[in-house]
């Protein structure tokens, strides 16, 4: 606990030319990306070069060319640019995503919580809590598709789960850590009010514990996009973004840019969510953190 | 026995062959026995290891003794732990980052189930008296180490209890604040007309504060020495210029010496005894 008075960092001026800073140095270093990957691109070439690969347009395309492939109307596909194409199945992965991170939220919440409060709970429950994420993905998507498409469930949310289950681990541990590490001093201090376990835990331990459990979601974000993507394939969804990847891979040697504009665009929705959830931690952390959770 | 502001003869607190061994096998306390009487301040001071901070938490039901009884208004320490007799306050202020200083004030009003109007009006109350009125939308991080100090006695005092427990509450700041802290404390004291146990490491504090010091030495803890003291009421900052005051602070210094002499003997580990 600071003992010196701090000030808020004051808006307004000095805060848009803050934000100006920030794009400028992030449109820095994108701009020094695009020329690393051109310099390599250009010395590798044309010195012949094959270590570590051998440079060429199917390895390697031009940054531009990956940009214009945005602009084209790929050969398969609805007919509209890739551009297009690309952000609608972005739209529609976003949507698998979103379900299968609050899904995944939750139940990681629910089972850092639950193990908080038992050890009995904790030392049954977090072995398989860990096992779950020693399984791979691939295994387990197929299974999951098979399972819930028996109940008539609709396949995006077949593939939610399967995000879901990337998402809840990080959440699960980090919640547990965030809870266990109250300080000592205000627990004693509840134990004077006499305060019941509930009060406890909603009053005292979770909002302490919101740190830990945003910088899980700050992780479990990015990954939700990447457990719907691959949920996609075992599931047919030819919609998504997954769909689009499986399908490009298959044309990779003839037309290598649309995979890597299609790679594109999928880090960037795993950006934006990231980006959505640094927001709300923001929001949340700013202000009196048990009134939001 | 009873030295409290109006002589009153109510025991507050009554600890009777009260003990300590903690797991590790360290006997924190042996054999402690005090009343402290309605409007008492009684300081406990002594070396590290003496148990003053372990006879504090067990006053105040946070550990339990292994031998002897704690009464606290007549029931035991958990009954009166249970029905909110006693305020705490720490060396650390321990306020909660993410509510305002007012709602750090009103948290154990919440949970007393007071309603939202009555506790907005009793937190205007304590802000008063603990001279921070204005500061209730501040965040305790905006504060600096002797306002929020004052924050956690304001909230201790908030549900009105008769026992004020405090662990070395101004052992982290520096001299000038402390002093006017405790000129500030004798004045919430007078104010609310709570009984109030001190646990200090400062001779000149426990002297300056106290109706009663209680030296205590170390291995075992145990009560060394009962120091009443009878600065007239009430303490001025010119008491500590008070002939009488040195006296008092000579005669203290002079029993924690004693004590010192006898542990000099004892090997053990110098760290403050404590729970865990």
């Amino acid at each position: 606990m600071a003992s010196i008075a701090v000030e808020r960092p004051t808006q307004g001026a000095a805060g848009v030319s803050a934000t100006a800073r920030r794009i400028a140095s992030f449109l820095l270093v994108l701009g020094c990306l695009w020329g690393f990957w051109e310099l390599y691109r250009w010395v590798w070439s044309s010195a012949g070069w094959t270590w570590p690969f051998r440079v060429d347009a199917s390895t390697m395309p031009h940054v531009h060319e990956i940009l214009h492939a945005l602009a084209q109307h790929p050969t398969s596909g609805s007919g509209q640019i890739l551009a297009v194409q690309l952000l609608k199945a972005a739209g529609f992965t976003a949507k698998e995503a979103v379900a299968g991170f609050s899904i995944g939220a939750l139940v990681g919440f629910g089972l850092g919580v639950a193990m908080s409060q038992a050890r009995l709970l904790q030392r049954g429950l977090l072995p398989y809590v860990v096992a779950s994420q020693a399984v791979p993905i691939l295994a387990v998507a197929p299974i999951v598709v098979v399972y819930l498409g028996s109940l008539h469930v609709a396949p995006w949310f077949s593939v939610a789960v399967i995000a879901a289950y990337l998402t809840f681990f990080p959440v699960a541990i980090n919640t547990l850590r965030g809870l266990q590490s109250t300080d000592r001093r205000a627990l004693e201090l509840m134990r004077s009010y006499a305060a019941g376990r509930w009060y406890v835990l909603w009053k005292l331990r979770v909002p302490a514990a919101l740190p830990f459990i945003f910088s899980a979601l700050r992780v479990s974000a990015t990954a939700s996009v990447v457990g719907a993507i691959i949920g996609e394939a075992p599931s047919s969804i030819q919609s998504g973004l997954g769909g689009y990847i499986v399908n490009f891979n298959q044309y990779y040697t003839l037309e290598p840019q649309n995979l890597w504009a299609t790679n594109l665009v999928a880090a960037l929705l795993g950006i934006a969510f990231f980006l959505v959830v640094v927001l709300a931690e923001r929001a949340v952390l700013r202000r009196a953190p048990e009134n939001v959770v | 026995m009873n030295r409290g502001l109006d002589g009153g003869s109510q025991t507050v607190v009554a600890i009777s062959d009260v003990g300590k061994t903690f797991q590790a096998g360290t006997t924190a306390l042996s054999g402690i026995d005090l009343e402290i009487g309605k409007r008492e301040f009684v300081s406990l001071i002594g070396p590290s290891g003496c148990g003053k901070s372990t006879l504090l938490r067990i006053i105040g039901d946070l550990i339990e003794p292994s031998t002897g009884s704690v009464l606290v208004n007549g029931k035991t320490a958990n009954q009166a732990r249970r029905d909110h007799d006693y305020g705490i306050v720490f060396q650390e202020a321990v306020l909660y980052d993410w509510r305002t200083v007012a709602r750090n004030i009103s948290l154990p009003l919440e949970l007393a189930g007071w309603d939202r109007r009555r506790r907005s009006a009793r937190v205007g109350e304590m802000l008063e008296l603990v001279e921070l009125t204005g500061f209730g939308d501040h965040h305790p991080w905006q504060l600096s180490g002797g306002m929020q100090q004052r924050v956690a006695i304001a909230r201790a005092l908030s549900f009105d209890p008769s026992l004020l427990l405090m662990d070395e509450p101004f052992g982290a700041l520096d001299e000038m604040t402390r002093e006017r802290l405790n000129l500030e404390l004798l004045r919430i004291w007078e104010a609310s007309g709570s009984t109030i146990v001190f646990v200090t490491h400062s001779i000149a504090e426990a002297v300056f504060l106290s109706t009663r010091v209680i030296v205590m030495s170390a291995r075992p803890g145990r009560i060394s020495r009962v120091v009443p003291i009878d600065l007239p009421q009430p303490r001025r900052a010119s008491s500590r210029e008070n002939p009488r005051f040195f006296e008092y602070v000579t005669e203290i210094r002079e029993a924690l010496h004693l004590g010192a002499d006898l542990d000099r003997q004892v090997a053990a580990a110098d760290e403050e005894v404590r729970a865990q």
